[in-house]
């Protein structure tokens, strides 16, 4: 249940669940219909990895999301990153250790500068974030003289981490891709601190009422602190992966509009953008649609230009839907307490 | 008698949670004040905005001049000539005076604004309330008392045969409600009708031709003026006796639990405020709105630290800087804005009686959700909370109801100290009952409750002592037997005591 939903008081949160694993479902049935290679180990062995991958990032943002803040940064901290590391390795020849350390830091000092400038200096997410996306972007393109940096033939062990597969037993054609594990332990982590943990506990009240959550002598500023560094540790974490995997890096796009696809699979997984709402599963689920849509979008039409449409067309429908049940529901049960009152106290 | 001009007939409206009106009647002679009294969650905001079209009932009909008459929405109301002023007045403070009262329906000339035209009709209507402002004036430059005469002035700007004004005295100063009550004389004599929602009954005495009383979203009776007095309004109010509906006893109090010094809030940064409750006693803190009472108790819990003073519990200074400092020392506080600052209302009713003892109540981090189960079902029977199970959330419970779970979250850490900010305001009459014994209860245990209450009657019935505020300074003092209604009304409005 604790992965399921963010507090025990999400009631409609199992249906949420159900609707977008069916959306799925539906959206997977239909690009295996359209097209032949859909069922094939080697896309489906891709589709996972990205899965994983951007799963990782968007759980990240989902934090941030919880607390009523976002986050458009992710994608200049997974470029700062995902250059930066091939950078301090290959042209600097770094200590893998301390490369990695300090991609590790800066990540996460990127999210701690961003709460702190929410929370003390009260600017809004949108804009200390927005910022953020323009000054880590343009500070990777400035140390590689926005050349591509990459690994070339090294590295190969440390690649595994993200190339690697894992063989399933009795089963040929698919074997889980690497990713999937550090999916899988960031989603288990996510879960037991957002339900188990006093933490978490806090986290979600204050995105619920932030208020209430400080007169119960909740310190919100520094969870909301808190958020921001794990969101943008996760997409630390996900640059480092998502170099790793394609081996080199263009400053110019790499990672580029990487926090609209987390914030779409956060928004699709039932994270409400006015914070207090979500679940793991649902964000991992989201960000499994996202990358399903955009796999049949390559697979099944010869207009890959039309993707952001496409994205966009059907993450409104989700939204709209999702909208429409929620006063459907709320109408239902007035009607019912009302009929209850009729019947007399 | 001939067909009321204004006739509302058995209506009914409903809230998620909450039955606001189970069936209210009421009539408006022309040319007629009719005072609407009731305590706080009676009905009364709710049947005024019905009238107003700012909502629609469920059920239920309303008739002009004996003619039924749709009003589905404020222009239905206002083109049949039913205004209402809000308590909150609703003014754009950036306009002039003028533009304020055409807000909506400007006058044009060559479809530009026609100003001359504005200010010249604006002057007539400021001529009738008797304000003698320009219309060129900005309304956020008026004082509160000007602003609300410029709502009256703007009301009968649409011609309006009924005025319905919602608490209208409530940020006034006693020389600006004079002035009001003069306004409303002089409307009446115009033939316009008044309803007049107060729960000031010294008022209502004084202008009222005749009362309808509300209670719990229902009719409890009439009053005619020559039945007008304050023991039959408060008894029609409250449906009992008051000495039972608030079974006060005074308790042998203890040390002092909470010494404020020389406390300045931010709101009100020229006064100083020292005070102090003992253990086992009920403070009662009367004043009119903007008294700064909201502000001194958020002060003293940290949520708007205080400039300088002491602040003391238990004999211990703490002066918190938040409210979890506050917390730690020992202080509670159930504050205003119930659903705002009190419940998280999307959260379950388990979660939120856990909400602060769950820091102590954990193993090395992680909830102990077995001891938060248990706490939750102690407090859901301790305080009688009404809920299907404690993993509903909290928006689907009663406004009474959400109450007892802010109670309930702060019974949980045992305070020393009990701040309450309108504690039963928008509650019903049988959790109100409920929330005082409460009070009552922990007085006995040794606890120092400290609560603001605008409700007269409660501030009363509940004191072993009144402290009144007046414009953010400490009028005066009351104990039990000296507090009566006209000496807090006069400590309140800045009367010499």
């Amino acid at each position: 249940m604790s992965f399921v939903s963010l507090g025990s008081g999400s009631c409609g949160g199992m249906k949420k669940l159900l609707g977008i694993f069916s959306l799925l479902v539906v959206v997977c049935v239909v690009t295996a219909f359209a097209s032949d290679s859909f069922l094939s180990g080697y896309n489906l062995e891709n589709l996972v990895r990205r899965t994983a991958l951007f799963g990782i990032i968007s759980i990240g943002v989902a934090f941030v999301i919880v607390t009523g803040g976002i986050d458009l940064s992710i994608g200049s901290v997974i470029c700062l990153v995902g250059c930066g590391l091939p950078w301090l390795l290959t042209t600097h020849e770094w200590p893998l250790p301390a490369a990695l350390l300090t991609v590790a830091l800066v990540s996460a000092g990127i999210g701690f500068a961003h709460g702190l400038l929410i929370t003390k200096l009260r600017i809004q997410p949108f804009v200390v974030t927005l910022c953020g996306l323009l000054l880590y972007r343009g500070l990777a393109r400035g140390f590689t003289a926005d050349q591509t940096v990459g690994f070339g033939a090294d590295f190969k062990g440390l690649r595994t981490l993200a190339t690697g597969k894992i063989p399933i037993p009795f089963i040929h054609g698919f074997e889980i891709p690497a990713p999937v594990i550090f999916l899988l332990v960031v989603a288990v982590l996510a879960a037991v601190f957002l339900n188990r943990t006093v933490f978490g506990r806090h986290l979600l009240a204050l995105g619920r009422n932030e208020d209430a959550a400080r007169y119960s002598g909740i310190n919100t500023d520094r969870m909301v602190v808190l958020a921001y560094v794990i969101s943008s540790s996760l997409a630390g974490l996900g640059g480092v992966l998502f170099v790793l995997d394609v081996n080199s890096a263009q400053p110019v796009d790499f990672g580029n509009f990487y926090e609209l696809y987390a914030i779409a699979a956060a928004v699709l997984g039932g994270c409400s953008l006015r914070g207090g709402e979500g679940s793991i599963l649902g964000v991992i689920l989201g960000a499994a649609l996202m990358q399903v849509l955009r796999n049949m979008i390559t697979l099944a039409t010869t207009r890959n230009n039309i993707e952001f449409a496409i994205i966009g067309a059907v993450i409104l429908t989700g939204v709209i839907a999702d909208e429409l049940v929620k006063r459907f529901a709320a109408k239902r049960r007035l009607a019912r307490e009302s009929a209850e009152h009729a019947r007399g106290p | 008698m001939a067909a009321p001009l204004l006739e509302a007939r058995s209506l009914t409206k409903s809230f998620p949670g909450v039955r606001a009106l189970k069936g209210v009647s009421l009539s408006v002679q022309r040319g007629e004040v009719l005072a609407v009294i009731g305590e706080n969650g009676a009905g009364k905001s709710t049947l005024m905005k019905i009238l107003a079209g700012v909502q629609t009932a469920d059920s239920g009909e309303i008739l002009l001049d004996g003619q039924p008459a749709a009003i589905r929405s404020v222009h239905d109301a206002l083109s049949r000539g039913i205004a209402l002023i809000h308590q909150e007045l609703n003014l754009a403070d950036n306009l002039d005076v003028a533009a304020n009262i055409f807000l909506g329906r400007e006058p044009l000339r060559f479809g530009l604004l026609d100003h001359a035209r504005m200010r010249r009709e604006a002057r007539k209507f400021l001529d009738a309330v008797g304000l003698d402002t320009s219309p060129d004036a900005l309304v956020g430059s008026l004082a509160i008392g000007q602003q609300q005469l410029v709502e009256i002035a703007k009301a009968l700007s649409t011609n309006a045969r009924v005025l319905i004004m919602d608490e209208p005295t409530s940020s006034l100063s006693s020389r600006e409600a004079e002035n009001l009550f003069k306004v409303i004389g002089d409307l009446r004599a115009r033939g316009v009708s008044i309803v007049y929602i107060s729960h000031r009954l010294g008022e209502v005495n004084a202008l009222a031709d005749r009362v309808t009383v509300l209670r719990d979203g229902e009719n409890a009776g009439e009053l005619a003026r020559d039945q007008v007095g304050h023991a039959a309004m408060v008894k029609l109010m409250v449906g009992r006796d008051l000495s039972q509906f608030y079974a006060h006893e005074p308790h042998p109090p203890g040390d002092a639990a909470l010494e404020v010094l020389r406390v300045r809030t931010p709101a009100h940064p020229a006064h100083e405020v020292s005070l102090a409750v003992r253990a086992g006693e009920i403070v009662g803190m009367a004043g009119l709105v903007g008294a700064g009472r909201t502000e001194l108790l958020l002060a003293l819990f940290g949520a708007t630290p205080a400039l300088d003073g002491i602040i003391r519990v238990a004999g211990r200074e703490v002066s918190p800087r938040s409210p979890l400092e506050a917390i730690e020392a020992g202080l509670a506080l159930v504050p205003e804005d119930r659903k705002r600052q009190g419940v998280i209302l999307q959260m379950a009713v388990r979660e939120n009686i856990s909400l602060v003892s769950v820091r102590h109540d954990q193993r090395g981090g992680f909830l102990d959700r077995r001891r938060e189960a248990e706490l939750s079902r102690e407090m859901i029977g301790a305080l009688r909370i009404k809920t299907p199970t404690d993993l509903q959330v909290a928006q689907f419970l009663s406004g009474g109801n959400q109450q007892k779970v802010v109670l309930a979250k702060w019974l949980a850490v045992q305070p020393r100290v009990l701040l309450l900010d309108e504690p039963t305001r928008g509650i019903d009459v049988g959790a109100k009952q409920e929330i005082y014994k409460l009070m009552e209860e922990l007085a006995r245990k040794g606890v120092a409750v400290l609560f603001v209450s605008s409700e007269m009657e409660e501030v009363l019935g509940m004191s072993d002592r009144v402290i009144v505020m007046h414009e953010g300074r400490l009028a005066g003092e009351l104990p039990r037997a000296a507090a009566t209604e006209e000496a807090v009304m006069q400590l309140a409005t800045g009367g010499l005591n």
